[in-house]
């Protein structure tokens, strides 16, 4: 067995210090060249068009069943406390603004990751594991505008979308609770949530949010995917450090977004 | 003749480095146009490390490497990715895209780098088919396919744009004796038909010499020995006798460098 020496940890501390930098320097030349390097082979639209589907559609079924569920509990927590106050109109607001502002972009930001970024980071590892992008880089194709590209384009257009979604159907479900099981009465409720929402502060910051989240989320899954070590136990670990970095950032993120879309600095 | 027009592919001066590891020190290696050149080692040499150095999927430490009067390492990225339509690889997996069939697999390269009607790319792609023997395979996905079959489709793929120089990464490890018997004519009856500089990567001693017009020896960083199959086969340099002999223990140690086995054994108590 191998023992550690303090010096030695204190060597790999800053050995994984130093590892750290130069990922986020390797990521961030990725991203670029991915974004804005030469495009080299196919039709680029009929590529996003597929990679839309599959990040996009494909992840509609768990955002809009999500949505649903959160927007009712928002409305049967918010009644049960409102209803001490006698301010059980107020539910419409509370489930609107707690959706546009934080849940919507927030929870579909975390769903995103486990849905679409995981397979994401699988598929792309995958291909690396199996020769296929270095099969592609031989044939004189550039696997970064191929397959990172139109995924990344895919992830940054639907993530916005998808979260715009979860919120519409979460406040329908919100309605659906309130007003047809709870009683709460439908001009009140509608009412109080146009009177409060505001297109610019609420519904663009949250647009706002979903957009950072989606490019964020996205950049880490695809390349977390070509980084990979082209193993199945390599494959495995990047999928998980793409739950995990994505969720976190996301969650850092939005604290940062809040404090200077609401912080009144 | 020139050494450009001669050789198709020279590695001069090379070295490659993994973190603080020599993989390759100071090794010149010149590939002859138009014939099949093996590369041979034993395993973990580096020898598909070289092929992606002459690839430029890697960069070298140090030194040159020349594809065809150019020199990979002072190309840009995209200067890289035209000089790779000159190559074809057979990768040791067949890497073939899982997404695609098998027609479309070998169609890929057409469709991304040429402007030629579906017609022509269709007549194309089942003339590959037919040069190694799966054309009745077209609608197959790789999925349906054995691994020797892979194989082939993946070959025909790396002929479809009639590359110069074709590299072939263990195209024999894990191949049932008749799959292999066909890759090895296969790889002969391309150079010969077609005039490609075959450049085949491989341990397996027997089929390597069979096709080959020319070996490398690479090991313990270095050239350790070159020239015919034969030449190799009756050479007297102790570490190329051991490799082509497969003498288990010699220059190369079977045992992997450890403290005194006595030591280790009775240390403890």
């Amino acid at each position: 067995m191998r023992k550690t020496s303090t010096l030695e940890r204190i060597r790999l501390l800053g050995r994984a210090g130093i590892d750290a930098v130069a990922t986020l320097g390797r990521s961030t030349v990725f991203l670029l060249r991915a974004l804005f390097g030469r495009s080299s082979a196919g039709n680029p639209l009929q590529l996003l068009i597929k990679q839309l589907y599959s990040v996009g559609v494909m992840s509609l079924a768990i955002i809009v069943v999500s949505g649903i569920f959160i927007g009712m509990v928002l409305s049967l927590q918010g009644f049960n406390i409102l209803s001490d106050y006698g301010s059980e109109q107020a539910v419409g607001q509370m489930v609107a603004l707690t959706l546009l502002r934080e849940l919507g972009p927030v929870v579909t930001a975390l769903l995103f990751a486990g849905r679409a970024g995981s397979a994401l980071t699988a598929e792309i590892g995958n291909m690396k594991s199996t020769e296929q992008l270095s099969s592609l880089e031989m044939i004189g194709v550039d696997p970064l505008k191929y397959i990172v590209a139109p995924r990344l384009w895919a992830g940054f257009i639907s993530m916005p979308l998808l979260a715009v979604i979860f919120s519409v159907v979460g406040i329908w479900g919100g309605a659906m609770v309130a007003i047809d099981w709870l009683g709460v009465y439908e001009g009140s409720f509608w009412a109080n949530m146009q009177n409060s929402v505001s297109f610019r502060e609420d519904v663009l910051n949250g647009v706002i949010k979903s957009i950072v989240f989606g490019f964020v989320v996205t950049w880490i899954a695809v390349f977390q995917g070509y980084d990979c070590e082209p193993t199945s136990e390599g494959i495995s670990r990047a999928t998980t450090k793409t739950v995990v970095y994505a969720s976190l950032a996301v969650l850092g993120l939005d604290f940062i977004l809040t404090a200077l879309m609401f912080g009144d600095f | 003749m020139s050494a450009e027009q001669q050789y198709a592919v020279e590695l001069k001066n090379l070295s490659f480095q993994r973190g603080d590891r020599d993989i390759f020190k100071d090794i010149d290696i010149r590939i002859p146009r138009g014939k099949v050149t093996g590369i041979m080692g034993p395993s973990g040499c580096g020898k598909t490390t070289l092929l992606r150095l002459i690839g430029a999927q890697l960069r070298p430490s140090k030194g040159d490497v020349w594809v065809n009067g150019q020199n990979l390492p002072g190309l840009s990225r995209s200067e890289l990715f035209d000089m790779r339509k000159q190559m074809g690889v057979l990768f040791q997996s067949g890497a073939l895209f899982t997404d695609l069939d098998v027609f479309e697999n070998v169609a890929f390269p057409l469709r991304v780098h040429t402007q030629l009607p579906d017609e022509m790319i269709r007549d194309i792609v089942l003339m590959k088919l037919q040069a190694v023997g799966l054309r009745g395979a077209y609608e197959l996905m790789p999925d349906e396919l054995s691994g020797g079959m892979k194989r082939r489709v993946a070959l025909a793929r790396a002929i479809a744009l009639d590359p110069q120089i074709l590299m072939y990464d263990e195209p024999f490890v894990g191949q049932d004796p008749i799959a292999m018997g066909v890759l090895v004519r296969l790889i002969r009856l391309l150079s010969d038909a077609l005039g490609i500089t075959s450049i085949v990567v491989s341990h397996d001693l027997a089929e390597t010499a069979s096709i080959a017009d020319y070996i490398y020896l690479v090991g313990d960083t270095k050239v350790l020995g070159q020239g015919t199959p034969d030449e190799l086969m009756n050479s007297d340099d102790p570490r190329v006798r051991q490799f082509m002999k497969g003498i288990p223990d010699g220059p190369v140690p079977f045992h992997f460098p450890a403290a005194d086995y006595r030591d280790d054994l009775l240390g403890g108590r």
